[in-house]
């Protein structure tokens, strides 16, 4: 009896949490296929706040921005971050506790506070806003994802494959190419795909960083919101959502999953 | 194939001394057992050897030549790991032509040696499986097969055989002695087991605590072990000590060994005679039978002497006359008893 009672009430949560963390998405998505510019109903369908979109330079030249800088950004990160991952795993060195360890508070301090405090960093070396310093900035923000999961797929590599593969002659280089990246594969697409997220979606360091001549996308949505809600907003953002689900997605596929290969 | 020597290694780890200053001939072609408490430095001089483990002083020459400016991938040696060490994300062909690929080696030479190499190892039709999919004495041949296939200079297998149950370990002992013949190449096996040592080897040597104790042709370390840790290492040995005397040795109880000449001699088990009546012989003891443990053919009797152990084995059989508990007789053949000193710790 009260197992099923249980079961009831667990399931009524979890229906209250999707539906609080669904609900507002799903009314926008909804809202920017409406022909109505006030939300009025019975709802009625009408592509043209897409249409809009794709007239909207400053939204279009935004997205793009996001996006190549995403690319960026993933690249570099997922690079140095898998680097970085290799390096504290294979060597010991004075101090690699303490580096281990300060990469997790920047995943955790207010990304207000971070931005507050590249902003000063950057003025103090003389960089100054624009897309280099966004780039700079949101590199930093990405690369303790990648090695912390990078990292949490080493820890299932048994270094001992390493040994074999330099006795039979592969260097260096070859044994990270032939033997350790193919085994933590996984972990790198699923942190390269983090942290193209944590740059698309970034607003607040961005906001901070970038010039306001050519603002990302969530900064050109804010500054837009702030002189009036137009349905297109609407429609910009249900794209980035559906672009940033999947991407999670994939990621949540991936360290999951990578697992038991 | 080629020597290998080690010329005053040592290898420090804080204040362990791992490696104590090694000196040993490694035949080229031979068959070297590598024997040692756990903790006594075997693994250390393997990985030394291979390049993974930097000395602090002392040094490798392979082939005649110096290697310490030798990294490790070019130092043209096979390895065998306990635990195997197949990449598993690789077929079983691929595991072993990893050496020849980072080699360049392609094409029809590839094919081939890999071929002729899982032929050799007798695994000729699992090529296509993955490591997950054999079982421990394939692993261990795939392992094999991987280490040889690209003709290294050096052979050095780490415990190679020791995830493996007793019979299929036997069986393997046997391969590996015919793989290692077949291909002539020079063999350094670190094992646990000693009789696997003593059968395999054509060379063994001990260590404790960093340092060689004993190195030598099985046979000879085994008659021979000159101190009290070989004796009782490399097989049992049950120890006398006492008083040397112009005739013999005198055992604190007044009992006399005759013929001694060292204040310890070790008995091996099997040389212990068991009797319910005086022996004839020089040398008598008497001891109390504490245990007979049966163990198929062989059976072995645990008896007392004022409170030391002592050890008898025969065949089962002959201990069938002799009461299960109570006072016997103990002697040996004269040159049964080996000298030995008394090792310090
Ligand atoms: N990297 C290391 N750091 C510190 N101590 C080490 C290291 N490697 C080995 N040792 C120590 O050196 C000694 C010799 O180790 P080694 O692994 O060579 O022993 P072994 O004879 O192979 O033992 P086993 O039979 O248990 O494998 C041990 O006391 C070990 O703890
Ligand atoms: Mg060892």
């Amino acid at each position: 009896m009260t197992g099923k009672v249980l079961g009831i009430v667990g399931r009524v949560y979890l229906a209250l949490i999707l539906f609080f963390l669904y609900a507002p998405i799903l009314v926008m998505a909804a809202m920017s296929f409406n022909a109505s510019e006030f939300y009025q109903l019975p709802f009625a369908y009408s592509g043209e706040w897409y249409e809009r979109l794709w007239s909207n330079r400053a939204i279009l030249s935004a997205a793009w921005r996001s996006i190549w800088i995403a690319f960026v950004v993933t690249g570099i990160a997922t690079a140095l971050g898998t680097a970085a991952a290799i390096a504290l795993f294979r060597y010991d060195f004075p101090g690699k506790k303490v580096l281990r360890a300060l990469l997790f508070p920047p995943i955790a301090i207010p990304w207000l506070i971070i931005g507050t405090a590249m902003l000063i960093f950057f003025f103090g070396i003389g960089l100054g806003r624009g897309t280099p310093t966004v780039i700079i900035g949101h590199v930093a923000l990405a690369l303790p994802y990648v090695i912390v999961i990078v990292s949490a797929r080493l820890a299932t590599f048994d270094a001992t494959l390493e040994e074999a593969a330099r006795v039979l002659g592969a260097s260096p280089w070859q044994v990270t190419k032939r033997v350790t990246v193919p085994w933590i594969l996984p972990g790198i697409v699923a942190g390269g795909l983090l942290a193209f997220a944590v740059s698309f979606d970034q607003f607040v360091v961005s906001y901070f960083l970038s010039e306001p001549g050519d603002a990302t996308l969530p900064v050109l949505i804010y500054t837009s919101i702030r002189k009036g809600f137009t349905p297109e907003i609407n429609a910009i953002s249900t794209l980035i959502i559906a672009v940033s689900m999947s991407v999670m997605l994939l990621a949540a596929r991936y360290s999951n999953f990578g697992g038991e290969r | 194939m080629a020597e290998v020597r080690v010329e005053n290694l040592t290898k420090t780890y804080g204040p362990l001394k791992a490696l104590d200053a090694v000196t040993l001939d490694f035949r080229d072609g031979g068959f070297f057992g590598l024997l040692g408490p756990s903790g006594s430095g075997k693994t250390t001089l393997l990985r030394a050897i291979a390049g993974f483990v930097i000395p602090d002083d002392g040094r490798v020459l392979i082939g005649g030549e110096p290697v310490e400016r030798v990294p490790v991938e070019a130092r043209e040696i096979g390895m065998v790991f306990q635990s195997y060490a197949l990449f598993p994300n690789m077929t079983v062909a691929d595991n072993v032509a990893f050496g020849l690929d980072v080699r360049r080696i392609r094409g029809a030479e590839r094919d081939r040696r890999v071929k002729d190499v899982l032929d050799l190892v007798q695994l000729g039709d699992l090529g296509q499986r993955k490591p997950h999919q054999l079982s421990g004495g394939q692993k261990q041949r795939v392992a094999m097969a991987r280490a040889i296939v690209t003709r290294p200079r050096v052979l050095l297998l780490d415990e190679p055989l020791s995830a493996l149950d007793k019979a299929l370990r036997v069986e393997m002992q046997v391969e590996l002695k015919r793989i290692q013949r077949e291909v002539g190449i020079t063999t350094i096996f670190v094992t646990h087991d000693q009789e696997e040592a003593l059968t395999l080897s054509d060379e063994i040597g001990i260590l404790r605590n960093g340092r060689l104790v004993r190195h030598g042709p099985p046979r000879e370390v085994y008659n021979n072990p000159r101190d009290a840790f070989t004796a009782r290492f490399l097989g049992e040995a049950n120890l006398f000590s006492g008083s040397l005397e112009a005739g013999g040795l005198r055992l604190p109880d007044g009992a006399l060994i005759p013929g001694a000449t060292t204040a310890m001699v070790a008995v091996r088990p099997e040389n212990v005679q068991v009797s319910a009546s005086e022996p004839s012989g020089p040398i008598r003891l008497r001891a109390e039978i504490r245990r007979r443990i049966f163990a198929g053919a062989m059976g072995t009797l645990i008896l007392d002497r004022h409170g030391e152990p002592i050890k008898a084995i025969a065949r089962d059989s002959e201990f069938a006359e002799l009461p299960d508990n109570g006072r016997v007789w103990l002697s040996w053949r004269e040159g049964s008893a080996i000298p030995v000193e008394n090792a310090p710790n």
